[in-house]
C-alpha cells in the first residue's frame, strides 16, 4: 500500500516538475513576441501628446534579427517625428504559415514575408487592397536576397556553378518547394541558370532540374530545417541557401563553411504591406505606413545591408560591395518568369514541373 | 437476452446519482472538441465533387506516402507492442533503484514539445551523431531514412503501450503464477498460458494507440525524414504541402482518409477485444 502511495507522490512530483519545465518553455517561446516599448515620458517638444500605439508585424523567420534591431530605431524615430510612443509585437515563422495565421484572424497591422503571393493571399482574403505592391517604393521590396550555396570549408568538391552541383556524388540540402515558400526561390534559380545555358530549351533545362533534385538527400519542410541538416546534422555538400542565411551560417561557424556564388541566380524580393483590414479598424494607418515607409531610410537600409539584405537603395548596396557580389547576374520573377501567379501555376501546383522532375 | 437486461439494469442502478448531468456533460465536451471540428474537415471539403476527392487521395505520389506512413506507424506500433510487454514487466515486477525514476521518464514523450524531440532524435542518428555512427560504420544510414522514421514513431508511441499494460500487471493475481508452478508448469508456459492472456488486450490497445498517433504525427517525424517524394515522404508532410498552396479542400480530404485509417484499425482492435473478453467470461 505505501509503495504505491509514494509512487503515486513521486508521479506527481514528476508531472508537476515536468509541466513547470514546458512552462517555462512556453514562456520562452512568448519571449520572441516580447515588446519593445520605448520610454514612457510625453514629449515636451511636441504641443500635442498622441496616445501610445501598439502594432503587429507578421514576418517569417530569418529575419527574427533584423526587425529585433530595426524596431529599436523605428520607435526612437518616430518618438522624434511625432512624439508618439509605439510598442511593436513581432511574430516569425514559416513565411505562408504566417500568411495563414493573419488569414485566420492574427491581428497584424504590417505583414513582411517572404513571398508576393503570401501577401496577395491577403488580397484574396479581402484583408490587403489591391494594389499594395505599388503603395511603397521598388515593389513594396525595401530589401532583397538572392540565392547562393554554402559548402564545407575548401570547397572539397570544387564547386563553382550550377553545373557543378549536378554532378554524380554531389549531395544536395535544399528545402522543399511544395511546403516552403522560400524553397521556390532556390528552384527558380536553378531554372533561370538552366534556361541560360539551354539557350531557351524548357526540356533540357527540365532534364537539368531533374538531375539537380536528383542529388536532392534531404528536402526539408523549410529552409531553417535545411540549414539545421547542413550545419548541424552534417549532411550533404552544398546547402542552397538564402543569402542573408548563408552568411549567418558563416558568422556563427567561419572554421567550417565558404560562400560560393553562382554566375546566376534570383533576385529575391520579399514584400511588405499594410493590413488594411486591420490597421482600419485599429486606428494604426499612419503609423503603419511610417514603420514600412522608414525601412527605406538611409539608417534602415544600413541596418538591413549590417543584416546581410541587400538595400535597395543602389548607393546604399554599393556602400556594401565587400559583403555582397555584385557582379552576380540575378534574374527576376516579374521579367523572366511572368509573376508569381504564372510561376506557381506553371512549377509548383500539383501535378507542374515540380512533380513531373519526381514522377517515376 | 435476460442477462443483456441485468447488465443494463445494473448499470442504472447506480448509488451515486446525477447520470442526466453527467450525459450532458459527457455530450456537449465531446461536440465542442471532437465532434464538430470533424464536422468542420467535411465542411472545408464542400465543393468537391467525389471524383475530385478520389482523383486527390489517389494520387501516386500520396499513395506512396500512405505506404511510408502505415509500414513505418505498424512497425515502430510492433516494436513498441513487445518492447513495452518487457519495459511494463520490468517496472511493475521488479523492484531496483531508479525504478520509479525509469517510470517518469515513460511518460516524456508525452511531455516534450514532439519538434524538439524530433530534432534531437535526428541529430543524434545521423551519420555524425553519437549513435548514427556508430550504425554508418556498418554502412547502415538512419536518419533520413524510413528506418529515422520508425525511430522517431516508436519514441512517441511507447507511452502508449506501457501505460496500457502496468495496471493490468499490477492487478494481475500472482497466486495464479504460483499454482501453475506447483502445477510444474515451465516459466516460458506460465508466461504463454497464465500472464500472456490477461494482458494482451491491454498490448492491443496499446498497440492501436501507438499506431493511430504514429500515422498522425508531424512534428518528431518530420525532421527525421528526408521528405523525398516516393521514398521518405510521409503523409501529414504532403497535407502541409496543400496547407502551403492554401489548398484546404485538398489538404482536408487527405486528413480525411488519414482519420478513416485510424479509425479502422481503432474500431478492429475493439472488435477483437470484446471477442477476447466474450470468450474469457463465457
Amino acid at each position: 500500500m505505501k509503495k504505491v502511495s509514494i509512487s503515486a507522490k513521486l508521479k506527481k512530483v514528476l508531472i508537476v516538475g515536468l509541466s513547470a519545465v514546458l512552462m517555462v518553455g512556453a514562456f520562452a517561446g512568448c519571449g520572441s513576441n516580447d515588446k519593445k516599448t520605448a520610454d514612457k515620458e510625453p514629449s515636451e517638444t511636441k504641443n500635442k501628446v498622441l496616445e501610445p500605439v501598439e502594432i503587429t508585424n507578421v514576418s517569417y523567420d530569418p529575419t527574427r534579427e533584423l526587425y529585433e534591431n530595426y524596431n529599436k530605431i523605428f520607435t526612437e524615430y518616430w518618438k522624434n517625428e511625432t512624439g508618439q510612443d509605439v510598442t511593436i509585437t513581432q511574430s516569425h515563422g514559416g513565411s505562408g504559415k504566417q500568411a495563414r495565421s493573419v488569414l485566420e484572424g492574427n491581428e497584424a497591422d504590417v505583414v513582411t514575408l517572404a513571398l508576393e503571393q503570401d501577401v496577395n493571399e491577403l488580397v484574396t482574403g479581402g484583408l490587403i487592397k489591391d494594389g499594395w505592391i505599388k503603395e511603397f517604393p521598388k515593389d513594396s521590396a525595401p530589401y532583397t536576397s538572392t540565392i547562393v550555396f554554402l559548402v564545407r570549408k575548401d570547397n572539397p568538391k570544387g564547386i563553382k556553378d550550377w553545373d557543378d552541383i549536378v554532378k554524380d556524388g554531389v549531395e544536395i540540402i535544399t528545402p522543399d518547394p511544395k511546403t516552403s515558400g522560400g524553397a521556390r526561390w532556390n528552384f527558380l534559380a536553378a531554372w533561370g541558370f538552366a534556361l541560360d545555358k539551354f539557350s531557351g530549351d524548357e526540356a533540357k533545362a527540365q532534364d537539368f532540374l531533374k538531375s539537380l533534385y536528383g542529388n536532392v538527400t534531404v528536402l526539408d519542410s523549410g529552409a531553417r530545417g535545411s540549414t539545421t541538416t547542413f550545419v548541424e546534422n552534417g549532411q550533404g555538400d552544398v546547402l542552397l541557401a538564402w543569402e542573408n542565411e548563408a552568411f549567418l551560417s558563416i558568422k556563427e561557424h567561419p572554421e567550417d563553411f565558404e560562400i560560393v556564388t553562382p554566375s546566376i541566380s534570383i533576385l529575391a524580393q520579399p514584400s511588405v504591406a499594410i493590413v488594411d483590414e486591420v490597421a482600419d479598424e485599429r486606428g494604426t494607418q499612419e503609423v503603419a505606413k511610417g514603420y514600412l515607409d522608414y525601412l527605406y531610410s538611409d539608417d534602415a537600409q544600413r541596418l538591413e545591408a549590417d543584416n546581410y539584405y541587400r538595400p535597395s537603395n543602389e548607393d546604399i548596396l554599393k556602400e556594401y560591395g565587400d559583403t555582397f557580389d555584385l557582379d552576380l547576374r540575378l534574374v527576376n520573377i516579374e521579367d523572366d518568369f511572368g509573376g508569381w501567379a504564372k510561376a506557381t501555376d506553371k512549377f509548383f501546383a500539383d501535378g507542374a514541373i515540380f512533380d513531373q522532375i519526381y514522377k517515376q | 437476452m435476460a442477462s443483456l437486461i441485468n447488465r443494463v439494469k445494473s448499470k442504472n442502478n447506480n448509488i451515486i446519482p446525477g447520470f442526466g448531468l453527467s450525459m450532458g456533460i459527457t455530450i456537449s465536451m465531446l461536440s465542442l472538441i471532437v465532434l464538430i471540428p470533424l464536422a468542420s474537415v467535411l465542411i472545408t471539403m464542400g465543393g468537391m465533387t467525389f471524383h475530385e476527392f478520389w482523383a486527390n487521395v489517389t494520387d501516386k505520389m500520396l499513395v506512396s506516402a500512405y505506404k511510408v506512413s502505415l509500414t513505418c506507424a505498424f512497425t515502430a506500433a510492433v516494436i513498441n507492442g513487445v518492447f513495452g510487454v518487457i519495459l511494463a514487466w520490468i517496472l511493475t515486477r521488479y523492484d531496483f533503484p531508479g525504478r520509479r525514476v525509469l517510470d517518469g521518464f515513460i511518460e516524456l514523450p508525452f511531455a516534450l514539445p514532439t519538434a524538439v524531440a524530433g530534432i534531437a532524435l535526428t541529430t543524434l542518428y545521423s551519420d555524425t551523431g553519437w549513435i548514427g555512427s556508430i550504425f554508418a560504420k556498418v554502412g547502415l544510414q538512419i536518419s533520413y531514412t524510413t528506418i529515422g522514421i520508425t525511430i522517431a514513431m516508436v519514441f512517441i508511441g511507447i507511452p502508449f503501450v506501457v501505460r496500457s499494460i502496468q495496471p493490468v500487471l499490477e492487478k494481475l493475481d500472482r497466486q495464479c503464477e504460483d499454482a501453475a508452478m506447483i502445477l510444474g508448469a515451465s516459466r516460458t508456459r506460465i508466461f504463454f498460458k497464465v500472464i500472456f492472456p490477461e494482458i494482451f488486450p491491454a498490448a492491443l490497445s496499446g498497440f492501436g494507440l501507438a499506431f493511430a498517433r504514429s500515422i498522425g504525427e508531424y512534428g518528431s517525424v518530420v525532421f527525421i525524414a528526408g521528405n523525398i517524394p516516393y521514398k521518405t515522404q510521409i503523409v501529414p508532410l504532403l497535407i502541409m504541402g496543400k496547407l502551403e498552396q492554401f489548398n484546404y479542400a485538398a489538404a482536408t480530404s487527405i486528413a480525411l482518409v488519414m482519420i478513416v485509417f485510424a479509425f479502422v484499425v481503432l474500431f478492429a482492435i475493439n472488435i477483437i477485444q470484446s471477442q477476447i473478453s466474450k470468450r474469457a467470461q463465457g
